[in-house]
């Protein structure tokens, strides 16, 4: 399981280096979003768009990593694979989490908002 | 460990008849890595059938579930034996039997897999319990049974070309 980042403006955009988060990587998942959210900035964007498979463990990953944000701090995800979304979908988690098309547009909207 | 090839007569009688052949047959040890690597595998063997990304997508949701299940629960106090899947394409979409040697569901039935109560605070939000549910929302005809020490969950997949009986009117 690899995850990068990058900063902008305020923003840390993590990226999944990989294709699937699933059982075989959720808890190593967790543990790097752990780390990249506690040293980020108040936003964080988890960029998806390499992410083609996402598992029950993986959604709960993701949730953990919500739930691991500090006080103040929000997480959104951006570029869902259509898989990925229908999963999001069907458990409703799209209600929980702010959901962008794009990485492009997630920057875009902070700066529509300042 | 047993793992003779299914035929018709070693199946479970539950198991609906449709399920008892197949095309696509593997055999993979009950391990998170060994699953990821038989996806991958099984959806390749079905290459022939042309099922779109979604419906492969809808697929591996639910063997993905089925068999994570597996290695988490039903060999999670014992070795880790083998699963076996077997998918028959048919004209209603694709049935799919999972058979492993691990521990009983409990109360021998399948999990209702209710949909999660996300209406709390975020600290309160659900981490897991989401298999069951998305198995029950994407499979149809879901059918379990024990024989032998050995489970065989059995369902369909509502994808490829389904030709529906022709009805009058």
């Amino acid at each position: 399981m690899k995850l990068t980042h990058q900063d902008f403006n305020g923003v840390r955009v993590a990226c999944v280096e990989e294709n699937r988060i699933d059982a075989a990587c959720a808890i190593q998942f967790k543990d790097e979003m752990r780390a990249i959210s506690d040293t980020g900035p108040e936003r964080i964007v988890l960029d998806l768009g390499r992410v083609e498979f996402l598992d029950s463990s993986g959604l709960g990953a993701v949730v953990a990593a919500l739930k691991a944000v500090r006080n103040g701090q929000s997480l959104e995800l951006a570029a869902l694979h259509p898989t990925v979304k229908r999963v999001f979908h069907l458990t409703r988690m799209d209600t929980v989490f702010t959901i962008h098309d794009s990485v492009v547009i997630a920057l875009e909207g902070i700066a529509d908002a300042s | 460990m047993r793992h003779e090839l299914c035929t018709a007569e070693t199946f479970a009688p539950l198991i609906p008849h449709k399920a008892r052949d197949y095309h696509v047959r593997i055999v993979l040890p009950a391990t998170e890595t060994a699953v990821r690597r038989g996806l991958a595998s099984l959806k390749q063997s079905l290459a022939p059938f042309q099922y779109s990304r979604d419906e492969l997508g809808a697929l591996e949701i639910v063997l993905a579930e089925t068999l994570n299940n597996i290695v988490e629960h039903a060999y999670a106090n014992g070795p880790a034996g083998n699963i076996e899947i077997c998918l028959n394409h048919a004209s209603d979409g694709l049935w799919c039997t999972v058979i492993d040697d691990g521990a009983m569901m409990p109360d021998g039935e399948v999990p209702l897999g209710r949909r999660a109560k996300l209406n709390c605070e975020v600290k309160d939000l659900p981490e897991g319990g989401f298999g069951w549910f998305l198995i029950r929302e994407l499979a149809h005809d879901l059918v379990y049974e024990r024989r032998e020490d050995r489970n065989y969950l059995c369902f369909r997949i509502a994808i490829g070309e389904l030709h529906e009986p022709r009805r009058d009117q």
